[in-house]
């Protein structure tokens, strides 16, 4: 066989081998989708959960979307930093600037 | 045709003379193949998993703010809020933190409301009565707890409290569930030291998603001092945690597009001395600039497609076989407690495509261009250098 076969008929392999990767993986998606998503969304309705429970380390990094407007130095100021998950979670969305948490207005009632 | 199949032998041929190099060239492109894709394949997966699982959570919760600061709210003010046209129920929430000294870690203590005893990811039930609680996966490995067990927790006025472990969170509910411990909701209530009639915040579920925003305003003018938070901002909080613009994604990604740059940059900055005088001998007997571009052009497609086929391999192996062992170090950080990772597939195709068309586009391109300079130079001049 020449080497140009050779490669192709490695590529062929390398591709099958990713293809069928991918659907292993995909069908393991829908699976989990049929089967552990239904039972999961409710664990999540009868509790209330809103967060994962990645990092444990500080409030602000186990409830990233229940966070304090300020939560980088929510410790104290000049709190060091919890690296790297610190580093890791970006701010909320409440803090860049969009405005995005609901109904905030200015001046007293 | 058979020209192109010829070419491609010789460029095998002469890679099969510098393999040492090649191989060594293939081993950290594959390697860096292999870390781009299992963070964007990790991410991917774990944004996928937060948005689906998330869409069960309250659409609403309220937090009352004071000094800047998450304060506990007073259950009463539910009844103003179950008031309002579109709110199908509002319920406060008791949560908060323990920390455990003897294990360092901590603990997020959670009540459990009415009707909500049983559940399929809970082997046993949920906690009926004050002495009783249900502990996640990482919790009950952590102190060796399982159903029928007892656990001694430190409460809010530093008295250890015991309770009987009632049931045990499946693992496949660990990235939810994993630090838990859940008890009855006045237990929790007591055990994290909230007044009377005081909860940590409220939930709050609206039948119709379009009234949500409209809802947190009449809330927030209603009260305040109050922080109505949607659900829709608790899925954007994960959407920007986990893309590929924030801070994870730009470190590792960072470092491993740099990395690459430097490969890239390694070849595009010239030819040794013997690639040079090898292209300088085939201009001699024949060869025209066209078939010196093509037989660079195709080493550079051997190297990069063999390289981007491995690595995709490793990251799909090493992400949603292994659970990405490599990557959950960076991921846990302080963490004492956390979940071991099962990332659900997710791939989407334009990922792969992205992916191959990063990798290969740049070092096919940073292969034949300083080719073409050599190719067009008389190869008199080349050969004797």
């Amino acid at each position: 066989m020449s080497r140009s076969r050779s490669f192709g008929a490695f590529t062929a392999v390398g591709l099958a081998t990713v293809a069928a990767l991918v659907l292993w993986a995909n069908s393991e998606g829908r699976r989990w989708q049929r089967e552990d998503l239904p039972r999961l969304r409710l664990l999540v309705t009868r509790l209330d959960l809103t967060d994962l429970a990645l990092w444990t380390e500080a409030r602000y990094t186990r409830h990233p979307s229940q966070t304090d407007l300020f939560s980088a130095f929510q410790d104290f100021p000049a709190a060091p930093e919890h690296f790297p998950s610190g580093s890791i979670t970006g701010p909320p969305p409440a803090l860049r600037g969009t405005g995005e948490t609901s109904g905030v207005r200015v001046g007293r009632p | 045709m058979r020209r192109h199949f010829r070419i491609l032998d010789f460029a095998l041929a002469s890679l099969r003379r510098r393999r040492l190099k090649n191989w060594a060239i293939v081993a950290v492109y594959a390697f860096t193949v292999t870390i781009v894709s299992s963070v964007l394949l990790l991410t991917n997966a774990i944004r996928q998993e937060a948005a689906l699982l998330l869409v069960g959570a309250p659409e609403l919760t309220v937090q009352r703010v004071v000094g800047g600061r998450h304060a506990p709210i007073a259950v009463e003010v539910t009844e103003t809020i179950a008031t309002l046209p579109g709110v199908v129920e509002a319920q406060p929430r008791y949560w908060g933190y323990t920390y455990d000294a003897v294990t360092d870690s901590t603990i997020t203590v959670i009540g459990a409301g009415p009707g909500s005893a049983e559940l399929e990811m809970v082997e046993g039930r949920l906690p009926e009565h004050s002495t009783e609680c249900a502990v996640g996966a990482g919790v009950a490995a952590m102190w060796g707890a399982e159903v029928g067990g007892e656990v001694i927790l430190i409460d809010a006025s530093t008295t250890g409290v015991l309770y009987e472990v009632v049931g045990t969170f499946a693992a496949p509910s660990d990235i939810l569930t994993n630090d838990l411990v859940v008890m009855t909701g006045d237990e929790a209530a007591l055990f994290l030291g909230l007044p009377e009639g005081w909860a940590t915040d409220l939930a709050v579920r609206i039948a119709n998603p379009a009234e949500v925003d409209t809802i947190a305003t009449k809330i927030k003018r209603a009260f305040p001092d109050s922080r109505p938070i949607t659900r829709s901002e608790v899925l954007r909080t994960y959407d920007a945690v986990f893309h590929w613009r924030s801070g994870m994604m730009l470190a590792m990604l960072s470092g491993g597009l740099i990395a690459f740059a430097i490969l890239a940059w390694d070849k595009a900055t010239g030819l040794s001395a013997e690639e040079r005088k090898e292209i300088g001998i085939l201009k001699a007997v024949g060869w025209d600039t066209g078939d010196v571009l093509e037989l660079k052009m195709w080493e550079g497609v051997v190297i990069s497609v063999t390289s981007l086929l491995l690595g995709l391999i490793a990251a799909l192996i090493h992400v949603f076989l292994l659970g990405a062992p490599l990557l959950t170090p960076v991921l846990r950080g302080w963490s004492v407690l956390f979940p071991e990772l099962h990332p659900v597939p997710h791939i989407d195709p334009y990922l792969l495509v992205s992916i191959a068309f990063l990798t290969v586009v740049p070092y096919v391109a940073a292969t034949v261009a300083p080719s073409w300079k050599a190719a067009i130079t008389d190869p008199d001049s080349v050969v004797r250098g």
